[in-house]
């Protein structure tokens, strides 16, 4: 069945048909061809260059969680972009950030936003943080045969609870098997090293101004080691983005703040290039 | 078999207008005015659940009076339809006039198809702009006609004497207070020319704000925020403040003595 909504005549009757709050199930019943997951792939010898986006790093501290993001795409050894964003609001109350095909990933976002407004629109309510984790998880599983090609899409979930009072970080693997971390998570190629460097500064009694400064000398950690994971670019001024989502929603920290937190811990780390150090006992 | 009688087509049409007409004005009127900074719903409601305003798009609201089931039908398919839409382009390619053509185009349809019963429905699609200029708010009766409408419109049974009044006391740039109180006021105005007690908790409002910093301008005002809406122009109906008056001296001097002195810096306050 054709979707029109491309001319002005009445609306289908699968428009008007009582079903599903969700939007893209109504998709998949109505133009299955644009759901992300959904594309059948010409038979393939290798893998698919497509750039590809690096880490995420996600840490909770009382009263909400901060999510945030590199700014590096890679297509091989290749830089493909150096401002791409990786970190965009799902909705009021929880966040996304996304590692892997980033063509794929991006789309991936856009319905999975869409989703969540849709479903509030429809029913007059929000979803559950634990309802947004799982739609996501489906969505990620629908992309399984692409994933399978090399263009895999693994994402990091993060969001304020209102009902619990606190934030909470959702990983995923790319079968969309969920975990709920504690504390702090990370994806992507850098993941190994920032999770390092958030396992020796975190504690449960961090202020807003400290995870945010956590999740960026974790960052930094890992573009020091990982080179598809890109460090503050000073002389660009691209600074990673920073996303905190507390009792009061999203919000994105602007260029100044982030670009602050930068360079002070760039300042530091002229002093002390491995950065700051935990006790040894 | 019986030959059924013939009715002329004139006749079928009158008698479906005149079904759909009598279901829509068993239900309450509901009145869209803009305002400074935006437009708003307001209309008489006692659920808390079942609404009669709602989020379509970004910019877009919708309004229904009539029949709930045959609405929230149009309503969810509205809804389908501009997420599909900005899904497929881009969100600011969903517009009220497209959604209103569509809306029209449906209710048309099925008005004037004998296999089916007309829908008791009064449709009104607003779009908030960047300016007032920008406004637009469409009224589409059940026939599947489209009403382009400029500051103020009303729907359902008493839609004709609410417009009326409206048409003679909306002007142009009042605050939220000011076209609220407006609004309650042309709500409580009988059939036969009484007034009568609309308390706040039936009242079901919501506003296209355009100041709103999301890309989603679409809120209901509710509990506190509401009630310190109307109690702001509550005071401000004493002639206490009559200084504040000026800039509205030259509207509605009939009789509106409390519509006007809003006292506008405490309204901007708590609407923001």
């Amino acid at each position: 069945m054709e979707a029109n909504t491309r001319s002005t005549g009445r609306l289908p009757a699968a428009f008007l048909t009582p079903g599903s709050s969700s939007f893209m199930d109504f998709l998949s019943a109505q133009s299955p061809e644009m759901l992300p997951g959904r594309r059948s792939l010409p038979p393939l010898q290798g893998a698919i260059e497509a750039p590809h986006g690096t880490t995420i790093v996600a840490v909770t501290f009382p009263g909400g969680v901060v999510l945030a993001g590199d700014r590096r795409a890679t297509m091989g050894n290749m830089i493909a972009q150096r401002d791409i964003e990786k970190v965009f609001p799902a909705d009021e109350y929880s966040a996304v950030g996304i590692a892997g095909t980033a063509g794929l990933a991006v789309e991936m976002v856009k319905l999975f936003q869409l989703e969540l407004e849709h479903f509030e629109k429809v029913e007059g309510a929000t979803l559950s943080l634990e309802g947004k984790a799982n739609r996501l998880s489906t969505m990620i599983r629908s992309n399984l045969a692409m994933a399978m090609q090399g263009l895999a899409v693994v994402p990091l979930f993060a969001g304020y609870d209102v009902d619990r009072g606190k934030g909470r970080i959702f990983s995923y693997d790319v079968t969309g098997g969920r975990s709920e971390e504690t504390g702090y998570a990370s994806t992507g190629s850098g993941s190994i090293f920032a999770r390092g460097a958030m396992k020796k500064l975190f504690h449960d009694e961090l202020t807003e101004q400290q995870a945010t400064t956590l999740v960026i000398q974790a960052l930094y950690d890992a573009a020091d080691d990982d080179s598809a994971t890109g460090g503050p670019d000073v002389a660009r001024r691209i600074y990673p983005i920073v996303t905190v989502i507390t009792e009061d929603g999203f919000r994105r920290l602007n260029d100044t703040e982030s670009a602050e937190i930068a360079r002070s811990i760039l300042e530091r780390r002229l002093q002390q290039p491995d950065g700051p150090r935990a006790a040894l006992l | 078999m019986s030959t059924p009688f013939y009715v002329s087509p004139q006749q079928a049409m009158a008698d479906r207008a005149e079904y759909a007409r009598k279901g829509i004005a068993r239900g309450r009127s509901l009145v869209v005015l803009q305002y400074a900074d935006g437009i708003v719903f307001v209309g008489e409601n006692p659920s808390r659940a079942l609404h009669k305003f709602s989020e379509i798009y970004d910019r877009i609201g919708f309004a229904a009076a009539g029949k709930y089931n045959e609405y929230e039908n149009l309503r969810i398919g509205g809804v389908r339809y501009a997420d599909l839409r900005g899904y497929t382009y881009d969100r600011d390619d969903v517009t009220a006039r497209g959604l209103a053509n569509v809306y029209a185009q449906t209710l048309g349809t099925i008005f004037s198809s004998a296999g089916e019963k007309p829908y008791e429905v009064e449709l009104v699609v607003a779009e908030v702009g960047a300016t007032p200029d920008g406004d637009q708010i469409y009224r589409l009766p059940h026939d599947g006609s489209i009403v382009d409408e400029h500051g103020s419109v009303a729907v359902g049974g008493n839609a004709e004497q609410i417009s009326t009044f409206l048409d003679q006391q909306h002007r142009e740039g009042m605050s939220l207070a000011e076209a609220l109180k407006l609004a309650v006021q042309a709500l409580s105005r009988d059939t036969n020319g009484g007034e009568r007690e609309i308390p706040a908790e039936r009242l079901e409002v919501a506003v296209l704000d355009r100041e709103r910093p999301q890309a989603r301008k679409f809120k209901r005002v509710v509990g506190r925020q509401l009630a310190r809406l109307l109690e702001a122009d509550g005071a401000a109906s004493t002639p206490t403040d009559a200084p504040s008056d000026t800039d509205d001296s030259d509207t509605g001097a009939s009789g509106s003595g409390e519509s006007g002195k809003g006292g506008t810096s405490p309204d901007k306050d708590s609407d923001k």
